[in-house]
């Protein structure tokens, strides 16, 4: 069960979390299942090992995925169709510069229905579209810190449902 | 009868001709990576627009190389896949292209069969069936081989490969990105078993790998504490070769079969082989590899592998299609006839 703590400042809609372990992260990433809709861009921050992955793991768990969840590093994008919905997982942490974004044509994905989830997308700035929702992973003692950051509309109405709607 | 191998699904463009009497005629490979690293950790250069520009000097140079004239190429075999999607296009779209203009068959080839079949390019190659471990930047499986294009798969990652847990801890360790082979490098100079560090899924009871848990290990030893770097370079390689070799032996001992092939970058690895070696003759079983050269991506695989499927009677298509595809499991590859 994950427990959301809200800022104190009533103007600020962000989530707050402490993530103890591994499981806690897959429980983060499928309490964002339900809350996530067509066309969310959701940016993943925070350093290599921090559990990017992890969380998106937990939330393809969490949407009915059973096969594997591979780190794009290497390919880039992972495309995923789960509960009929199209999800593309990004990495940029490969580029040396952002036009390799252009280069490599990604920029179509975003325009499309899909969810698209972004770890590194400050490597393919000022390209890659803007975030919905921001989820930082801080390293916190033995475990994590999340921060849940909605930046648009949209990203505030999936807030709303990931805080009502904890994992179980 | 010649074949030229067109590849371009990551970072190398990459052409060569394969004479099926004369072997490898000739090849091509734009590249920064050093081939005498300890493995060949990627360079990232994406773009697909890269490759436009190389691969027709490549071609050029290539077929140069080799001495015939253009009209002397048989068949045209191509990376369709897996890959990044822009940078597949242009070697499936060169290579349907040349193969209409010069009226001969193009056959797409899943990229993991080239580097699959690339130790069979040796001196000494081995015979089906066997079973084999591919490692790299990108992948880690374990696969039985039956024959050209009868695969299934035994195990696989399920998360970040082998080249790719290299390249991250080497990051974490403050060595410059993709600094796998550096890594290896200083391993060399360390002792392991100084720092411990886990092996991940050694005892899961399959033939699944899985490295992501192992970078953040690596992150939490340097948090919490002073260690030589050499020494966590060397237990960090010692935890994922432990892992590698066990699991390639489990897998030669559920298959019943006595020849391993080891392919990709990682497989270029100091360590490994050495590990590797050992164990494997200590049960009278064989281990191979391809050249050097091979571990790395190249177009001489793809026309190799573009050959041994000719030769079993696979017909190239006809109508100049050009399709690739990003996702491609290997174990859904038909055998050619």
């Amino acid at each position: 069960m994950i427990h959301f703590v809200h800022s104190p400042d009533d103007s600020d809609p962000s989530l707050h979390t402490h993530l103890a372990d591994e499981t806690d992260t897959l429980a983060l990433g499928a309490a964002l299942a339900p809350a996530i809709a067509p066309g969310l861009v959701i940016y993943l921050l925070g350093d290599l090992g921090a559990g990017k992955t992890t969380l998106v793991r937990g939330l393809l768990r969490g949407l009915g995925h059973t096969g594997s969840v591979k780190s794009p590093t290497y390919t880039l994008i992972e495309p995923y169709v789960v509960s009929r919905l199209d999800l593309y997982h990004f990495d940029f942490y490969r580029f040396t510069s952002p036009e390799e974004f252009l280069d490599a044509g990604l920029e179509e994905y975003f325009s499309a229905q899909g969810v698209c989830l972004v770890e590194w997308p400050q490597k393919a700035e000022p390209y890659v579209s803007p975030a919905d929702i921001e989820i930082r992973l801080a390293i916190d003692g033995d475990g994590r810190e999340a921060i849940i950051r909605p930046l648009t509309d949209t990203g505030r109405q999936c807030a709303i449902k990931i805080a009502k709607r904890p994992a179980q | 009868m010649i074949v030229l191998g067109l590849e371009s699904s990551c970072d190398e463009t990459g052409v060569a001709l394969y004479d099926t009497e004369r072997g490898l005629i000739a090849q091509q490979l734009h590249s920064q990576i050093d081939l005498h690293a300890a493995y060949g950790g990627v360079v990232p250069e994406l773009a697909s627009r890269d490759h436009v520009r190389r691969m027709p000097a490549l071609i050029r140079q290539t077929v140069a190389e080799a001495g015939v004239p253009m009209s002397a190429i048989d068949a045209v075999a191509y990376t369709a896949g897996p890959g990044l999607a822009g940078a597949l296009l242009i070697a499936a779209g060169t290579g349907q292209a040349l193969a209409a203009a010069l009226g001969i068959p193009a056959l797409p080839i899943h990229h993991l069969e080239g580097h699959l079949l690339s130790p069979l390019l040796a001196d000494e190659p081995p015979s089906f069936p066997f079973v084999a471990l591919l490692v790299s930047g990108g992948h880690t499986q374990l696969m039985r081989v039956d024959g050209v294009g009868r695969y299934a798969l035994l195990g696989e990652s399920v998360d970040d490969a082998a080249g790719e847990a290299f390249d991250k801890t080497a990051k974490l360790m403050g060595l410059d990105y993709p600094g796998g082979p550096v890594l290896a490098r200083l391993a060399d100079q360390g002792t392991a078993g100084r720092v411990k560090l886990p092996r991940p899924m050694l005892h899961s009871g399959d033939l699944n790998f899985s490295f992501s848990g192992l970078k953040t290990a690596v992150m939490t030893q340097l948090r919490n504490g002073s260690h030589a770097p050499a020494d966590m370079a060397a237990e960090f390689q010692a935890a994922v070769v432990d892992v590698l070799v066990a699991k390639s032996l489990a897998a030669l001992k559920q298959t019943g079969l006595s020849r391993l092939v080891v392919a990709g970058g990682v497989g270029a690895n100091q360590s490994l082989r050495e590990r590797l070696n050992e164990a494997v003759t200590r049960r009278r079983q064989r281990v191979y590899y391809p050249e050097p050269a091979l571990c790395t991506d190249n177009g001489a695989m793809i026309a190799f592998a573009g050959a041994l499927r000719l030769a079993e009677g696979q017909r190239g298509s006809e109508t100049h299609v050009v399709s690739v595809r990003p996702r491609w499991p290997l174990d859904s590859l038909a055998a050619p006839g």
